[in-house]
């Protein structure tokens, strides 16, 4: 069976799966069932791609099936850059399955869930898979519209009635844009196939519109600030497992998307375009940050840490488009590599973490993290595995993410090589940005552990919390690893990674197989070198001696002390650190410009028993400063023009007489 | 070359008293005149159709003017006149616009159908373009005839008279397939069948045809 073959297979057995979940629907066993098949075929899709990718990548094959535009048929192509892709989604889908075979049983209505789950999962397969713009189209809106399914899967929580709703908004604009983009690069001929619009030649002019469109299009669905509004509300909306999907997969989708167009059918980028990509991921990684750090609802936290990430990995593409535009393919060939490996990456610990927050809130019913606290010694596994995640996505040693980002801005030093001043005066500044947002990534996840985890508890159901059911566990621990393994074996990871830059870019970095000790060296040993085995070992034996030195000098008792109140006497746990409060320096740094944020204290003259009360005042400048002008526009011209719906039958004669009549008159006069 | 000259001015006659009688329906002030109006549009056209299928010796022509002739000559005419007697509204119509502007917006209308399709059709055979100009000044009366009126009736007769000028346009072009025409006959019949039992429903329901009755139930103003 030829590779592409085998995925389609996977992806109707996907759909096939999802079939059975209606017939199932009501059954006791549907849950079980579906989640063990889905886990089942994502698995071999999963082995599929890398069979592909590492074995036989430059051998590309395609499929055309007979369905769709009679002239044009279905494409599907399985390359390399393919195969990644489907890697990432399909080992998101196994370990979300995994994860929803326990967390599924606390779905009050799993047939909302049930169905739509493989069904998301086939159509981020068939996107990833799809070789022409009217087949990619078509899956897109699928894997749109069944996110959206399971986004409005418990529909009566307040709030996720508006998010499908913003969310189904940002959906159709993103495709309107993607639609038109299609249309640029298939030009006057039409012809929609992707190896057409590979061969044919794009002006600049061309070129730069179907970049804005693509910002648009595959912006609005990874979300890039400011088209990153829908993200925050949809993705904690859906249940956990499925946030984790949306939020580690579904947006690298939308960052294939990007690619494909981008790097592989527009051909040689011309270097202003690399300006607005990483002027627009610098921003995005910051902004999404800031917005994480003012959270307290763990759910939303993530999803804005999403973004950040998302920003991250459009300053390394942007960084790619700027070196290849100027022929430097090694640099490039780092940067996209960077690129690539923190889009593995993110989807490895940003699901890790959605399942972590998946398992907090069915042990104690809470998102809110200023009524948790404490569940370090409640749940002790669920509180190990996410504190590698926290760290992973902190981007420290020797877990994956410090990889990606390490080699980020190895790409970022090469930048002086490049010829054009504005380039080198840019690249340094989003580094700087970069940089910024990885130091506040690092303290907004101090801060959702730290809140979350450790303390005391803050709530009766965080205090009475147990430790949730061994297949989350497992999920969350396979992530764990992976993160882990993916840190020390970078090589790996690189030399996996190196058929698609030679495909897209048509250069490589150098071979990581043959540097001695499993180090990694982005250009040349002599230059700069990171060696994740060794630091592990490091970490680990330094660490092994401090507690030995500790417990063998000092004392072996584990002592419990009552917590320091700050003088009060009675301190109760509402007395801690809460998320609004740990993150007030940084929201008296940067919120004062940036969400206009003012603290209004209300003190009780003396005498007074009422409590005195701090109130925190927040402003989303995206939402208020160009949403809801543009709702308000839209308001107000529908207003205006549900008049129509009320005149006489004559006056709607009238209306088309009259129209009749103008339209006659400009050919008239134009003709 | 004097028998296609003689064609063409047979044919531009007929489809120039077509307009003509268009113009006719716009002053009727009767409905009883209007119907009969209407009949003689009809008449006019299943003979400029008849002629069009002499010239361009397509006899399947024939068969449209017959359906021109049988049904909106006569069948539908006649019904209508039953309908105007049971309803007793052989009245005076009430027109919107008066007679007078309105006469000049018609003139206006051919004016510009005219200008229009003989710029158009630069380069097509002038029979047809001559055949097409004047189509466009029925179609355009016709819609003229149904917003200046407000009984029901006699926007029915407009918009067969729509549909007449439509019938001439297809039937002036070379090489109109049978199928068209005779779905376009078909629309004009269950046009006028749905029409005719909408005026017995808005009789039943509210004593009158006049479609202003409609907007009284609407809770409007005009």
């Amino acid at each position: 069976m030829s590779p592409v073959v085998l995925q389609m297979s996977c992806v109707a057995g996907l759909l096939g799966i999802a079939v059975l979940a209606i017939i199932l629907s009501g059954r006791k066993t549907a849950t079980t069932t579906i989640y063990c098949a889905t886990a089942a075929v994502s698995c071999v899709a999963l082995f599929g791609s890398v069979r592909f990718l590492v074995g036989d990548a430059a051998n590309a094959s395609g499929l055309i099936l007979p369905i769709g535009l009679p002239w044009l048929g279905a494409h599907f192509r399985l390359d390399a850059l393919a195969s990644f892709f489907l890697l990432v989604v399909n080992l998101g889908g196994a370990s979300a399955s995994l994860y929803g075979l326990g967390y599924g049983h606390h779905d009050p209505a799993p047939q909302r869930v049930l169905p739509f789950f493989p069904a998301f999962l086939a159509g981020m397969n068939l996107v990833v898979l799809a070789d022409d713009a009217f087949s990619y189209l078509l899956c897109w809106e699928f894997m749109s519209l069944a996110s959206w399914a399971l986004v409005m899967a418990h529909h009566r929580e307040p709030g996720n009635a508006k998010a499908g709703y913003v969310y189904l908004v940002m959906a159709s604009f993103g495709t309107l844009a993607l639609l038109l983009a299609f249309g640029l690069l298939a030009g006057p001929t039409g012809d929609y196939g992707f190896a057409a619009i590979r061969a044919a030649p794009h002006t600049p002019y061309v070129a730069t519109l179907v970049l804005i469109l693509m910002l648009f299009g595959a912006g609005s669905k990874a979300g890039l600030v400011p088209l990153h509004v829908w993200l925050p509300l949809a993705h904690p909306a859906a249940p956990s497992h499925v946030s984790a999907l949306m939020s580690g997969v579904m947006t690298k989708v939308a960052i294939y998307g990007f690619i494909r167009v981008i790097f592989d059918l527009l051909g040689q980028p011309i270097w202003p375009e690399s300006v607005v990509v990483l002027f627009l991921g610098g921003i995005t990684a910051v902004m999404g940050i800031l917005y994480a750090l003012m959270e307290k609802d763990l759910k939303r936290l993530l999803a804005y840490s999403t973004i950040e990430n998302i920003g991250v990995i459009f300053a390394s593409l942007g960084l790619a488009l700027a070196f290849q535009a100027n022929g430097q393919k090694l640099a490039a060939a780092l940067a996209f590599t960077a690129a690539l490996f923190h889009v593995l990456n993110h989807s490895f610990f940003k699901s890790l973490l959605f399942f972590g927050a998946g398992a907090v809130l069915t042990a104690t019913g809470e998102r809110d993290m200023d009524k948790l606290g404490g569940l370090i010694h409640r749940m002790p596994f669920t509180s190990f595995v996410v504190l590698v995640g926290c760290v992973a996505i902190s981007a420290l040693p020797p877990f994956n993410g410090f990889v990606s980002e390490w080699l980020m801005f190895q790409a970022v030093l090469q930048s002086p090589e490049l010829p054009q001043w504005a380039l080198k005066i840019m690249v340094p500044a989003v580094g700087a940005l970069l940089a910024l947002a990885a130091a506040l990534a690092a303290a907004c996840f101090v801060k959702a552990f730290g809140v979350t985890f450790l303390g005391r508890p803050r709530s009766p159901a965080a205090e009475t919390a147990h430790e949730v059911d061994r297949y989350s566990l497992s999920a969350m621990s396979i992530l764990a690893a992976l993160c882990l393994l993916a840190g020390i074996l970078p090589g790996l990871v690189i030399d996996a990674l190196a058929p698609i830059t030679i495909d897209i870019l048509g250069g490589r970095m150098p071979v990581q197989a043959n540097e001695a000790w499993l180090s990694i060296a982005p250009i040349a040993e002599s230059r700069s070198s990171y060696n994740g085995l060794l630091v592990m070992l490091f970490i680990t034996i330094s660490a092994s001696i401090s507690v030995f030195v500790i417990h063998r000098f000092a004392s072996h008792a584990v002592r419990r002390g009552p917590a320091w109140g700050c003088g009060f006497s009675d301190p109760t746990p509402a007395a801690q650190y809460s998320a609004a409060s740990f993150a007030q320096p940084i929201r008296r740094v940067f919120g004062t410009s940036v969400f206009r944020a003012s603290d209004h204290v209300d003190m009780p003259a003396p005498g007074d028993v009422r409590p005195a009360r701090l109130r925190i005042e927040l402003h989303d400048l995206v939402w208020e400063g160009l949403y809801r002008p543009i709702a308000g526009a839209v308001g107000f011209s529908s207003d205006r023009l549900n008049r129509l719906q009320f005149l006489t039958i004559r006056r709607y004669l009238s209306l088309v007489f009259a129209t009749l009549v103008t339209l006659l008159l400009v050919l008239a006069i134009w003709s | 070359m004097q028998m296609h000259s003689l064609a063409f001015d047979i044919s531009h006659t007929l489809a120039g008293g077509l307009v003509l009688i268009s113009f006719m329906m716009l002053y009727q002030d009767r409905l009883y005149s209007l119907l009969n109006v209407f009949a003689l549009h009809a008449v006019v056209l299943a003979l400029s159709v008849a002629w069009q299928a002499y010239i361009q010796d397509a006899p399947h022509l024939y068969i449209t003017a017959a359906i021109a002739l049988v049904f909106k000559a006569i069948v539908i005419p006649v019904a209508l006149h039953r309908i105007v007697k049971q309803l007793g509204i052989h009245r005076d119509i009430e027109s919107a616009l008066s007679i007078g502007p309105t006469m000049l917006a018609g003139m206006a209308l051919v004016a510009l159908s005219m200008v229009l399709m003989l710029r158009v059709t630069a380069d097509a055979d002038p029979l047809a373009r001559e055949d097409l100009a004047f189509a466009l000044s029925v179609v355009l009366l016709g819609l003229l005839v149904m917003v200046t009126r407000r009984n029901a009736v006699s926007q029915v007769v407009g918009f067969m008279s729509l549909e007449n000028g439509l019938v001439l346009a297809a039937t002036g072009a070379k090489g109109m397939p049978l199928v068209v025409e005779i779905s376009v006959a078909f629309s004009i019949l269950i046009a006028f069948i749905v029409i005719g039992i909408f005026l017995f429903r808005i009789r039943e329901r509210f004593d009158s045809v006049d479609v202003s009755a409609l907007d009284d139930y609407r809770g409007e103003r005009r």
